[in-house]
């Protein structure tokens, strides 16, 4: 997403104090005590968030970056990144100017043109003023009581909410990211489902990617109060054509009792070019709890993008006869390298949790599944289903299975199947010979083997996302 | 139609077809028998494009067109059908979506507009009728847990969706029972019209008591060594193949 949009949203939307002079300012490439406390002021944070942030910060200084995936991963000086939302130097000023390449992709995907400003970088207010349809939706919410705002936003006008729950299923202590992220992130989303309430329309970032840009650490907190049920999806449609560049967010997800959670993905960030040139790093810390009895999580993703994919959406499933889903594909091409999974963390009686994970590996990548189902020794009667399986294209990339199972109660099912095909040259030629070029026979074939969990997406995702499987395995075969 | 002139062809390096000529006119049946291993199969895959086999002489023109310069799913939208010997499985995608996309592509390639759902499940409908295909076989994925019978029949359901010019039938034959044989010659007695050819790669008589040829060919050692009609075939179901070993060697 454009630096440049977070940049004008956050110069046009805090007016006060020094901001402005921040704003002028040349903050310095790095991570400090100092530049934690210019984020927050410049977001116009109260005491505690400055608080939580120093702490995150100051633990984070004891921390090593962690070397336990079955990833390759370049050094990262952290000390040369900007933790700031800068505006983009070099930012297009118009759609002649950015690459053809990336509007093609776009013309593909089927992005409406404003939509293919806003994810190029263009600074065009209008685009941001014209996405109405925000607005109207917003109120519709509000009557029903439902909270759906950036992440700076509820902390202004909902610190309770925000206290509460924040860092509550993920600490800052948790892992390397998740503390670089509470030092520095620079927004994201709020959600908060009232008790009762059924949310009568998928939330999505997709709308408010343009008005709030969430930026490299975004930070996202959804709580599904009693009874409720929320489909929320985060979707990052657009490729991006920057340097590296670090990605660590933090999702947070709680389910009260008998709620009901469905959090969707579909994740294109840019992978970096053939030869592995440039590409996001993204380290990402997801995890609900299924806080209350009878209550549900389901993750679904599917994941294209990004040069490194470091990234476990996990549950605990805390209350009894709560229940847990993990639904993902994961593709990888040329240099990608992905190392993602799930962890189920059964802790309440009569819970049980699925994984379908699908990895797709192509070209030089890596594609590793890692996931771990631990049953706590009270939890009576769990259940776990695993079914993790890989195709490979070509036979110069890598396919990976880390299952880890940890059964402290004996009443405990947990199966694990695993599967590994390749897409063979006569699979390839039949369909050419029935009139089906590669790349559509690709297309068809591994579209057919993600469908299971594409079909977990909300309908107008599930369409991009069979695109975007096809986009990114384009000149794998043949 | 088609037409093959001195085509020699490799397989990692090892030559199979030594030098094969062939015309194939509109309304006509070929018949191409010959023993085990002389090269029927090869010059089907030759014919449509796989890119295991490597031409190294000769050529092959389809109605007037290079056929060499054509990519395989070209030479497929220029109405090549190849029902293959062993046809593969193709777990995860439906017959129905394979179909589509075939149907489709052949569409594009003649710049019509893509076919409507109705009129495509219509299609499938008829097709299925023609050949006495179970609906169970086209709700699952292309091959997928199909007995060799019911591939075989699958291919032929295919081919009466795309209504080849010229279809290649490998061997399909082989393995049916006899009234699964029955169906399988129906189906290409159907689609036969003056327009349309047929070249049937076969090792038997039997299915020739279905289909009426009207030329059968002797495939031996990568060459065609003997043409004749169809009396050709029943020679060679009470004589087999030695006397024409003993023929080409003399
Ligand atoms: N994929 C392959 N690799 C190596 N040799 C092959 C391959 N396919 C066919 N051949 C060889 O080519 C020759 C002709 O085979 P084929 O065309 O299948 O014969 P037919 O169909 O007449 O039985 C045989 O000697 C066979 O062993
Ligand atoms: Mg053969």
């Amino acid at each position: 997403m454009s630096d440049a949009i977070i940049h004008e949203v956050t110069q046009s939307e805090y007016k006060y104090g020094f901001t402005t002079d921040i704003e002028t300012d040349v903050i310095p490439v790095g991570l400090s005590e100092e530049v934690v406390r210019i984020i927050s002021a410049k977001k116009n944070e109260p005491e505690w968030m400055l608080d939580f942030r120093l702490k995150a910060y100051r633990h984070w200084l004891t921390l090593k970056m962690p070397t336990w995936a079955n990833l390759t991963i370049p050094e990262i000086d952290y000390q040369s990144i900007s933790y700031f939302a800068a505006p983009r130097k070099n930012a297009p000023k118009s759609l002649d100017e950015v690459d053809p390449e990336l509007l093609k992709t776009f013309d593909r995907l089927g992005i409406p043109l404003e939509e293919q400003k806003a994810l190029s970088g263009i600074a065009v207010d209008a685009v941001m003023d014209s996405v109405s349809v925000k607005t109207t939706f917003k109120e519709t919410l509000a009557e029903m009581g439902i909270i759906f705002c950036s992440f700076s936003e509820a902390v202004e006008h909902h610190p309770d909410l925000v206290q509460k729950y924040m860092a509550t299923v993920v600490p800052y202590t948790d892992n390397f990211f998740a503390a670089l992220n509470s030092a520095v992130f620079s927004d994201g989303s709020f959600v908060y489902i009232p008790k009762g309430v059924r949310c009568p329309m998928e939330l999505s970032t997709y709308f408010r990617i343009n008005a709030i840009n969430t930026g490299q650490f975004e930070r996202t907190l959804i709580v599904a109060d009693d009874d409720s049920y929320v489909s929320y999806l985060e979707g990052c449609t657009a490729p991006q054509r920057d340097e590296n560049q670090l990605h660590a967010a933090i999702v947070e997800i709680i389910a009260m009792k008998n709620a009901n959670v469905k959090y969707s993905t579909v994740q294109n960030w840019y992978p970096g070019d053939k030869n592995g040139k440039g590409g996001i790093y993204n380290f990402v810390t997801k995890r609900g709890i299924c806080k209350g009895d009878n209550s549900h999580i389901s993750w679904t993703q599917v994941e294209t993008g990004s040069a490194i994919t470091w990234k476990y959406p996990s549950c605990v499933l805390q209350g009894d006869n709560s229940s847990a889903e993990f639904y993902s594909v994961a593709v990888t091409n040329n240099h990608q390298q992905a190392d993602t999974g799930t962890k189920m963390i059964h802790l309440g009686k009569n819970t049980s949790s699925h994984i379908l994970s699908k990895g797709i590996s192509a070209g030089v990548s890596q594609n590793s599944y890692r996931g771990l189902v631990r049953i706590g020794a009270k939890a009576e009667n769990a259940r776990n289903f695993s079914q993790c399986d890989s195709l490979l294209l070509g036979d110069k990339c890598g396919a990976h299975t880390f299952p880890y199972m940890e059964v402290n109660n004996e009443t405990a099912i947990v199966e694990h199947e695993a599967t590994t095909s390749k897409i063979s040259e006569d699979q390839i030629f039949y369909c050419n010979q029935r009139g089906i070029s590669t790349e559509d026979a690709v297309g068809l074939i591994v579209n057919g083997y993600a469908k299971e969990v594409v079909d977990q997406l909300p309908m107008e995702f599930a369409v991009e996302a069979q695109k975007l499987l096809q986009i990114t395995l384009e000149g794998s075969v043949g | 139609m088609l037409v093959i002139k001195d085509l020699h062809a490799n397989i990692d390096g090892k030559e199979i077809l030594k030098g094969l000529s062939l015309t194939v006119k509109p309304g006509e049946i070929h018949a191409i028998m010959g023993p085990n291993g002389s090269g029927k199969s090869t010059l089907s895959s030759v014919i449509t494009g796989n890119p295991s086999f490597e031409v190294t002489h000769g050529s092959i023109d389809f109605n007037e067109k290079d056929l060499l310069e054509l990519a395989p799913e070209e030479r497929a939208n220029e109405g090549i059908f190849l029902s293959f010997q062993y046809p593969v499985e193709i777990p995860g995608v439906s017959m129905v979506n394979f179909m589509r996309a075939a149907i489709n592509e052949q569409r594009k390639y003649r710049n019509e507009p893509a076919v409507s759902a109705t009129d495509f499940l219509r299609l499938m409908r008829e097709k299925k009728e023609l050949v006495e295909m179970d609906s169970k076989l086209t709700n699952r994925a292309v091959n997928e847990g199909f007995s060799g019978g019911e591939k075989k029949k699958n291919e032929i359901f295919q081919m009466a969706m795309l209504e080849p010019k010229l279809a290649i039938l490998d061997e399909t034959d082989s393995g049916l029972d006899i009234d699964a044989l029955r169906i399988v010659a129906n189906g290409v007695n159907k689609l036969k019209s003056p327009d349309n050819a047929t070249i049937l790669i076969t090792h038997y008589q039997r299915l020739l008591d279905y289909i009426t040829p009207d030329f059968v060919h002797v495939l031996y050692d990568g060459k065609i060594v003997k043409s004749g009609g169809k009396e050709l075939a029943l020679e060679l179901e009470s004589r087999g193949y030695d006397w024409i070993k003993q023929e080409v060697e003399a």
